[in-house]
């Protein structure tokens, strides 16, 4: 059987080797090895001695790992809510944490400035404004949902009867949260983690327009040097750095989720939380992610003579802006996400089978492989693909698949990510039991492993959807047909107009995205509740 | 393996979804390149011309179709981001460019591009419509096509109690005008870089004045959106000078709700930086001379009729006639700033890097 399993994985291994290598691997290369321009190092030496670019990596690092610890301490009570609500009420909530994902930073930028405002934390001595505390608060905003999705489904599967167990025993509660429950959760939240870090490493708009126009990252300062300045050899520099440093990051996460074993035998889920616990999450979140939220909502419904559909109906005409309807726009949208959902499921699927059960190092090299995009420059990737994928028979730059396949190339980790954990904690002793009771090898993997292992698979099928709407990666750099417009790109053209009715009309487009991607972790989720308790 | 059947439900009712969405569009994507029946002379060969542009260009389908039918070629849009982006995109792909004709490349990005060697010269014979001042290269690389300006909007009602509106470009500096003006940064606004220039161009002492305007409590956005529609009274901000357009006014009124007579905002005609945008045939075309034909469809008053609605900006030829919102509402300055593009190219980095210790140090 050993050598059937390694072939299964050498066979498993070459579908989202191949797709890596050809869509990211390649033109990254080719992009930094012209830019460098056969000067080997001695670009990067320039930069570094630059003081502006050295302080730009430092704040990349220490941002993005304040973000993440923030995120991850906020996001972890809400994590525990949604593990032990209802299926129904999770449904809800999980879609609810979802739409901040794919809201546009412009918006998300002028509701928070209108919530300063509000609150006056606008001037004076309290001042978020183009602060660091604006690009912290904003990352939670957006990250929040990947820890409380990835952690939460996790733990749901988690054995609580080890918790009962402990405070039985007469462990105050939060011992039995630090010493029983978190110790066990580490390998979801260091999965989710890892993939907030690159998020808040690599966040283009939120640093510029958040945290306005002092703060510059290592994103931003590629962003500079290969599009403002046209300094190519500059910002292959840069980029190098940041894959050095993202690699190094990763390494780092793949040690912390390293395998651990785990005793349960079957989930016994917890008992909902408190009314208490409830009532302070719903407050908590309510604040920070509903009112954004709302203010978007009320704004698309806002008119010059009060309050009505006026700008929902407004999106089944084209204006001039745009080169057709919006509503072409949200279909182009809804097509693009489903193939990007369904290239990285496929892609991710096969990646984290590998991990979990190929040898030592193919793991390594497929769990910073896939990663590593996440953690790239989207100019980096996108000139990559305008160079690298230019001729026969790679001529693929100006094909529109290009666009869900770059989007796909953010999803495909997401997939890997949370499954990975997942299949990890599937107890081997239960596969030696299945198998000597006479179940095939087949069997096995279709009646343990699957349903298992398809808990993590929707979550990252709705974030690998909810990436495609809201349009991550270097799609921007993609040069785009107009009929192929999708809505966050109408919706910035929208915006670049002055006028009410084009305002509102932006407005009402983001709240159809914002809708999309709740109804679409929905119907992604309701293929869960009927698996549950299985198993 | 109820999960799989779940996906492939997802996928189609999402395909459903989208079918739904679809509308009578679809029919524009596959316009038709058949000559006319009573097309006497010889139709040339049906050739697909690939215009790469910003993705602020918009324009009727029904004028490409015309031209399509009376020429044969089919002209493709491909839109690649905002200026800076489509000027670097395209010196990153010379020699293999992403398409057979460039438009929109202004003339801060002007020489930039003409040093990086993308172009082919053709010197269109409908230049004789367009005024000599707008030619910038006389080897003819580029062709004009569009212009606008670049300049400082108030909004009426929001200025300072008792204040009138600024005449002069000093006047921003005027304690008077203290914290009512937000601009752009010029490192990553393409706006926020020509009013940086119409200062060095419009001023005895650019860095002196760009002190004075810190001291007076100056704001400063990475673009745009987050300057006109974040702090600007446009968008419920409380800053009643903004750096935007010229044709933002009538916009305003075109795009008003409720509607309205008069645009809710005025603009500083001594702080505008004029911006013209160019065309020009991209080096590597397999098609010279329908690209060629296309740059001469540009100048022609079926196109230049169409901007000023479609992209809100000014055509340079003499036989375009404005629509009456602009005709109303768009005020242009006789006397806009403008720079030489060897010289804006020459200093850019250096200017704005001057800027940055001034205004963020």
């Amino acid at each position: 059987m050993g050598r059937d399993r390694s072939r299964l994985i050498a066979a498993a291994a070459i579908v989202p080797a191949a797709f890596v290598a050809l869509f990211f691997a390649y033109p990254v290369v080719t992009v930094v090895w012209r830019g460098l321009g056969g000067e080997g190092l001695a670009p990067l030496a320039d930069v570094w001695n630059t003081s502006r670019t050295r302080d730009a990596i430092w704040f990349t690092i220490r941002q993005a790992a304040v973000s993440t610890f923030l995120t991850v301490a906020i996001a972890l009570p809400g994590a525990a809510v949604v593990a032990r609500a209802t299926p129904r009420v999770r449904r809800w909530l999980r879609a609810l944490v979802t739409i901040p994902f794919v809201m546009p930073t412009v918006l998300v930028a002028g509701a928070f400035a209108e919530l300063f405002t509000r609150f006056g934390l606008d001037d004076g001595t309290v001042r978020l404004r183009h602060t660091v505390w604006a690009i912290l608060l904003a990352h939670v905003f957006f990250n929040y949902a990947i820890v409380v999705r990835t952690v939460g489904s996790y733990w749901a599967g988690l054995d609580h009867r080890l918790e009962e167990q402990a405070q039985v025993l007469g462990a105050p509660r939060w011992r039995v949260f630090t010493e029983v429950t978190l110790p066990r959760l580490r390998p979801a939240i260091a999965s989710a983690a890892a993939i907030v870090y690159l998020f808040s490493f690599t966040s283009f708009g939120v640093i510029l327009v958040l945290g306005g126009p002092r703060q510059a990252t290592i994103e931003t300062e590629i962003h500079r040097y290969a599009v403002t300045r046209t300094d190519f050899t500059a910002a292959a520099a840069v980029a190098v750095i940041q894959l050095v440093a993202v690699l190094l990051l990763v390494a780092l996460t793949t040690f912390l989720e390293r395998r651990r074993p785990l005793t349960s035998k079957r989930s016994h889920p917890a008992p909902p939380s408190s009314v208490r616990a409830r009532l302070l999450n719903g407050a908590g979140v309510g604040v920070l992610l509903g009112l954004p939220i709302g203010i978007v909502v009320e704004r698309s419904f806002a008119t010059g003579s009060g309050y009505g559909l006026d700008h929902y109906r407004a999106l089944g005409t084209r204006v001039t802006q745009l080169p057709a309807p919006a509503t072409t726009a949200i279909r182009n949208t809804i097509v693009y996400a489903s193939i990007a959902m369904v290239i990285a499921v496929v892609v991710g699927t096969l990646a984290a089978l590998v991990v979990v059960h190929g040898r030592r190092w193919l793991r390594h090299i497929f769990d910073l492989g896939l990663t590593i995009p996440l953690g790239t420059s989207a100019v980096t990737i996108g000139f990559g693909i305008l160079i690298a994928l230019d001729e026969p028979p790679l001529d693929f730059r100006t094909s529109w698949w290009i666009v869900p396949v770059a989007h796909s190339l953010v999803g495909i980790p997401f997939v890997v990510r949370t499954m990975v954990p997942v299949l990890r904690r599937i107890d081997p002793a239960l596969r030696e039991a299945a198998a000597t009771l006479g179940a095939s090898p087949g069997r096995v993997r279709r009646e343990i492993d699957l349903p298992i292992a398809h808990r993590g698979l929707v979550v990252g099928t709705a974030f690998a959807f909810a990436v495609s709407v809201g349009e991550f990666g270097a799609t921007s750099f993609i040069p785009r047909r107009p009929e192929t417009l999708t809505a966050p790109r109408a919706l910035f053209r929208l915006l670049a107009t002055p006028g009410d009715v084009l305002r509102g009309q932006a407005m009402a487009l983001a709240v159809v995205m914002m809708g999309l991607v709740a109804v679409a972790v929905i119907v992604i989720e309701s293929s869960r509740s009927t698996e549950e308790g299985t198993f | 393996m109820k999960h799989a059947t779940h996906l492939i439900a997802l996928v189609l009712s999402l395909g459903l979804v989208a079918a739904a969405c679809s509308d009578d569009t679809e029919s524009s994507d596959e316009s038709t390149t058949t000559t006319t029946a009573d097309d006497l002379e010889p139709s040339p060969e049906p050739v697909n011309i690939t215009l790469l542009t910003h993705d602020s260009f918009a324009m009727k389908q029904s004028i490409l179709d015309d031209f399509a039918s009376d020429t044969g070629i089919t002209v493709v849009v491909l839109n690649a981001g905002d200026t800076g982006q489509m000027v670097s995109e395209a010196i990153l792909t010379a020699g293999n460019p992403l398409g057979d004709v460039m438009y929109g490349v202004d003339n801060t990005f002007l020489q930039r591009a003409l040093d990086g060697e993308i172009f082919e010269a053709y010197e269109s014979p409908s230049l004789d419509v367009v005024p000599d001042h707008f030619e910038l290269d006389a080897e003819h690389r580029v062709t004009p096509i569009v212009f606008g300006d670049v300049c400082v909007n108030y909004w009426i009602d929001a200025l300072p109690e008792g204040v009138p509106a600024p005449e002069t470009i000093e006047d921003l500096t005027d304690p008077r005008f203290a914290g009512d003006l937000v601009v752009q940064s010029p490192e990553t606004s393409s706006p926020g870089l020509a009013f940086l220039l119409a200062t060095i161009a419009g001023t005895d002492d650019w860095e002196q004045f760009w002190t004075d305007l810190r001291a007076n409590d100056v704001s400063v956005t990475a673009g745009w959106e987050d300057a006109y529609y974040g702090e600007f009274k446009a968008g419920g901000g409380d800053r009643s000078l903004v750096v935007s357009y010229a044709s933002s006014p009538p916009a305003e009124v075109i795009f008003a709700d409720p509607p309205v007579d008069t645009p809710p905002t005025g603009v500083l005609l001594d702080s505008c930086f004029r911006q013209i945008e160019f065309a020009g045939v991209l080096a590597g075309t397999d098609h010279p001379e329908a690209a060629a034909a296309v740059i001469d469809f540009l100048l022609t008053p079926a196109f230049q009729d169409d901007v000023p609605l479609s992209m809100f900006v000014f055509p340079v030829s003499d036989d375009a006639t404005l629509p009456q919102e602009f005709v109303d509402h768009a005020l242009l300055s006789d006397d806009p700033h403008i720079l030489d593009p060897a010289e804006i190219e020459a200093n850019r980095d250096a200017w704005t890097d001057r800027w940055v210790e001034i205004v963020l140090g």
